[in-house]
């Protein structure tokens, strides 16, 4: 049954990407289209005094300038602003509401216009009044004002106390800057005005249902009125959870001209929109001079807006992973003139776990003790914060794995002591760590006489490969071909789906269908014991499967019915089943996903240059649906984890409280020449408490841990050890 | 608070540049187009010619995702003026494959899976069919190298480098 599952499947859209069919939200030419562009706020905080909008409404081709003088009709309640992943506390922003500026880059008009180049020149044109107030933008100057937020982590023993007698001690403060998603594609919006206040909107998300209940609520539209559209997405990371703000606008702009509207923001612009907030984490480790843990203590002090307060789980992660009788947590965040915080990749794993790797890989050096040792030394078969087995933890087997394709045991533990020409040479490992989370969702399978499935649900594939995990698992569960099966997702009128992120869709999605089809494969049941003198007559849901186009015994595989005569007999041309997953609310057992990896760096001492040859990562993660799109995910979470160890960092200009990088040539992500080796292992890991399929989820875990172990192969090649991230050729020359 | 209304119909209207007749060869089809001088090859394409397999990412010629090749040679449309180009002979993404069947390029793309979101993916195509015509790149690290203008936020690299060597070799270095 499973011809599809666990192969190398391609990916079911590849041609429509290849080809440059596929249709991403500012790609959708409706008829009668304006554009639109924003202005944005050059101050990080104040009011607004005066906007002079004349001088851009004379120019021939200008429909409108909206501002919060002359907008349509927003909300005035948070809750209607509230979207489905919005933090718990705060009051979401809301674009062009008022003259109060919160951030620069902030929009506060919205020009619209017969032709977008218009509309653009038009928007240089608007002259802005504010009054100003100080602002503060730099996280370092504002950690004294953070407060604690509160976090369900349990600290257990007494951890200051045993630090304090502990054996070796190692105490350091690591910091990661502001990072910014930078999907590919631009943030866009295309709404089509369909008359009598309905519309259809294109937008660039990674949830078409949440954007569709927000503009709902921001707009006091009726649900039939609306509906939201994103077939293809060019790439999220976190970035599309939230309805961003040219949604809003571009819905603005179309109820305001009574017309089709469509806004993609600039890439300066989407600076202005989440980022993976700058974060100080300071890690003490106590150990027993036996290379065991007595404490760990993590605290994280990470940015937040004026307006609401978004955390993740940044210090959790040590104390969930390693053995320590004592172990302590704080999490706190800071406000600063800045918009809110977001989701990002593995949002507190990438950043606490870089922390607390690079300390564990220190105190593997004060302890001389070969860093994988001290992990397996610490290591534990249970989730040590809440005292329960995991479903399945296979992380020992990262470590092996991952070491021996590596070759670890050739690695000389002493800093400075390998070369390779003129270059210093190190080797780094980190362990990774991720929840494998899954979520509540629907899908429909209609099947046809003729042997064809679609299969649909709202999810977005943000590039992950929901399409094409969709269509194996479907092709395996009613025994077709896989080119008999049409995946449609991204609408917000099909059946419920969260937003595509936290590694979640893959096990809820593919739930889903399996669920699902269970119920074709009860209607075909029902229809084929109907027929006369039928091989099925007495056979039990249980005892038939769906194979090769039948539905057949599952014990003899001569007792079989072909699908379409089991149909045809009960004169059915079509089958249409929706089912929601369910999944048993499981308190007595972990869910995480592991990874190991190694890195090996080449340092050229005296430009100060870093280059990673090789990566190694080894991880579990349960069963894996398709190595194709699996070891992609992978691989481009280590390309993150490199950016973060070496290119990554927002640069602000706190005078101003403005960015100084916002675009994509200064702001530095890796380029195809700063990639060399990757190797993906997947672990076996079977599964069969987490759910039917054994299933965890991707998206995250490949860049886990991946940062500290470049930054830890940086120490070892030169000895210095730069715990402010990025490792730039600056601080590694000014490091002792 | 000015009025859009009432404004626009003022006596001092300021003119956008006028429109250009400009004639494109784009895959193959000749295309006259109305463009402002301002309008750029990326925003013709996209928006007049409904070509919206040339993506935009940057529109500063950092990110690549709008490599097109023009006379055979690539460049970053977003760069390029569309009357700029009056006479020149431009392939997109569209006209890469040959009456359905895929260009090697596009085939070992999928092959590869040298792509997630697919946003880069016509970039980075057009970019490897201009540079496999240069001619220049033989190794992977040339590859690397000469392939570092197009961004692939999704980190697909690795498999976009094996991608252009199989579709290299397949080619015989001929694009």
């Amino acid at each position: 049954m499973t011809a599809y599952i666990g192969t190398a499947t391609p990916r079911v859209d590849g041609r429509a990407k290849v080809t440059g069919a596929a249709k991403y939200a500012g790609e959708f030419n409706v008829d009668g289209l304006a554009y639109g562009e924003v202005v944005e706020s050059t101050i990080a905080k104040g009011r607004i005094v005066r906007i002079d909008t004349s001088e851009a409404l004379r120019v021939a081709g200008v429909l409108d300038v909206l501002t919060h003088r002359n907008r349509p009709r927003m909300a005035a309640t948070d809750k209607a602003w509230k979207d489905d992943v919005a933090p718990e506390t705060g009051s979401p922003f809301r674009p062009l509401y008022d003259d109060k500026i919160m951030f620069s880059g902030q929009p506060i008009a919205l020009v619209l216009a017969e032709e977008w180049e218009i509309a653009r020149y038009a928007a240089s044109l608007v002259r802005i009044e504010y009054a100003a107030e100080p602002h503060a933008t730099d996280l370092c100057a504002q950690r004294d004002a953070a407060f604690v937020v509160e976090k369900p982590e349990k600290p257990r023993g007494d951890a200051a106390k045993a630090y304090a007698a502990a054996d070796v001690r190692h105490e350091a403060e690591y910091f990661i800057p502001t990072e910014h998603h930078n999907p590919m594609e631009l943030f866009a919006s295309t709404v089509e005005w369909h008359g009598g206040g309905k519309l259809t909107v294109y937008d660039k998300t990674q949830g078409v249902q949440n954007v569709q209940r927000y503009l709902c609520g921001v707009f006091d539209k009726k649900s039939d009125d609306v509906r939201v559209l994103s077939p293809f997405m060019g790439g999220g990371f976190g970035a599309g959870l939230r309805p961003q703000y040219q949604v809003v606008l571009a819905t603005l702009g179309a109820l305001a001209l009574e017309r089709s509207v469509r806004l993609v923001l600039t890439r300066q612009q989407m600076y202005g929109l989440g980022y993976r907030p700058a974060t100080i984490e300071t890690l003490k480790l106590g150990a027993k001079a036996g290379g065991t843990l007595a404490s760990l203590s993590h605290e994280a002090i990470a940015v937040t807006s004026q307006f609401e307060e978004f955390a993740r789980n940044d210090t959790g992660w040590g104390a969930l992973l390693y053995k320590s009788a004592n172990a302590s947590y704080v999490h706190k965040v800071a406000r600063l003139d800045v918009p809110t915080s977001a989701d990002m990749r593995a949002p507190g794993a990438a950043t606490g776990v870089y922390a607390l790797e690079c300390a564990m890989d220190e105190l593997a050096v004060a302890l001389k003790l070969d860093p994988v040792e001290l992990r397996l030394r610490c290591y534990s078969d249970r989730d040590q914060t809440e005292d329960v087995p995991y479903t399945s933890k296979q992380l020992r087997e990262c470590y092996r794995q991952g070491a021996d394709a590596f070759g670890w045991d050739k690695r000389n533990p002493e800093p400075r002591s390998m070369h390779d020409g003129g270059d210093l040479v190190g080797w780094g490992m980190a362990t990774g760590v991720w929840e494998a989370l899954q979520m509540p969702m629907a899908a429909r399978i209609v099947l046809t006489a003729d042997g064809h499935a679609e299969v649909s649900c709202a999810a977005s594939d943000i590039g992950t490969g929901t399409y094409t995990i969709m269509a194996q698992v479907a092709a395996d569960a009613l025994g077709l071909p896989i080119d008999s099966i049409d995946v449609k997702l991204g609408d917000s009128t099909l059946p419920q789906a969260p937003v595509e992120g936290g590694s979640w869709m893959a096990a809820s999605a593919s739930h889903a269908v399996v669920t699902v089809a269970e119920e074709i494969r009860k209607e075909l049941l029902r229809l084929a014991k109907k027929m006369p003198d039928s091989p099925l007559a007495g056979a039990k849901l249980a005892d038939v499967v769906l194979a090769d186009g039948k539905i057949a015994s599952r014990k003899d595989a001569g007792r079989a019915v072909p699908i379409a005569d089991a149909m045809r007999h009960g004169a059915v041309d079509r089958i249409e089943k929706e089912k929601a997953n369910s999944f048993k609310n499981d308190t007595a057992h972990a869910r995480n996903t592991h990874a190991a990896a190694f890195a090996e760096v080449k340092v050229d001492e005296q430009l100060g240059v870093i280059r990673v040859t090789r990566v190694v990562s080894a991880v579990a993660a349960g069963r894996i649906l398709n190595l194709n799109t699996a070891r992609s995910q992978i691989m481009g979470g280590v390309v993150w984890g490199i950016g973060m160890a070496l290119h990554e960092e927002t640069a602000y200009d706190h005078r101003f409280g403005r960015i100084m990088n916002a675009n994509i040539a200064e702001y530095h992500v890796p380029v195809n020449a700063d990639v060399h080796d990757i190797e993906v292992i997947f672990v076996d890991e079977p599964d069969e408490i987490i759910n039917p399929l054994g299933i965890k989820g991707l998206g995250e875990i490949g860049i886990v841990g991946v940062a500290a172990a470049i930054a830890n192969a940086v120490y070892h090649a030169t000895g210095k050890r730069v715990r402010d991230l990025p490792i730039t050729l600056d601080k590694l020359t000014r490091a002792a | 608070m000015a009025q859009g209304s009432i404004a626009r119909k003022a006596p001092d209207t300021i003119a956008p540049p006028g429109k250009l007749t400009v004639t494109l060869t784009v895959n193959g089809v000749e295309r006259k187009l109305s463009v402002a001088p301002w309008t750029t090859l990326l925003d013709a394409l996209r928006d007049h010619l409904d070509l919206t397999g040339t993506k935009k990412g940057c529109d500063h010629g950092q990110c690549g995702a709008c490599t097109v090749l023009v006379d055979g040679r690539r460049i970053n449309s977003c760069l390029t003026l569309a009357v700029m180009k009056a006479g020149a002979q431009v392939t997109t993404i569209e006209g890469l494959a040959n009456d359905g069947a895929l260009h090697p390029l596009q085939q070992a793309f999928i092959e590869h899976d040298a792509f997630q979101c697919g946003y880069c993916t016509p970039g980075q195509i057009c970019s490897a069919a201009g540079l496999i015509a240069e001619g220049k790149a033989k190794s992977a690290d040339e590859i690397r190298e000469l392939m570092s203008g197009n961004i692939c936020r999704c980190g697909a690299y690795p498999n976009i480098v094996a991608a252009i060597q199989q579709a290299m070799g397949q080619m015989g270095g001929k694009s």
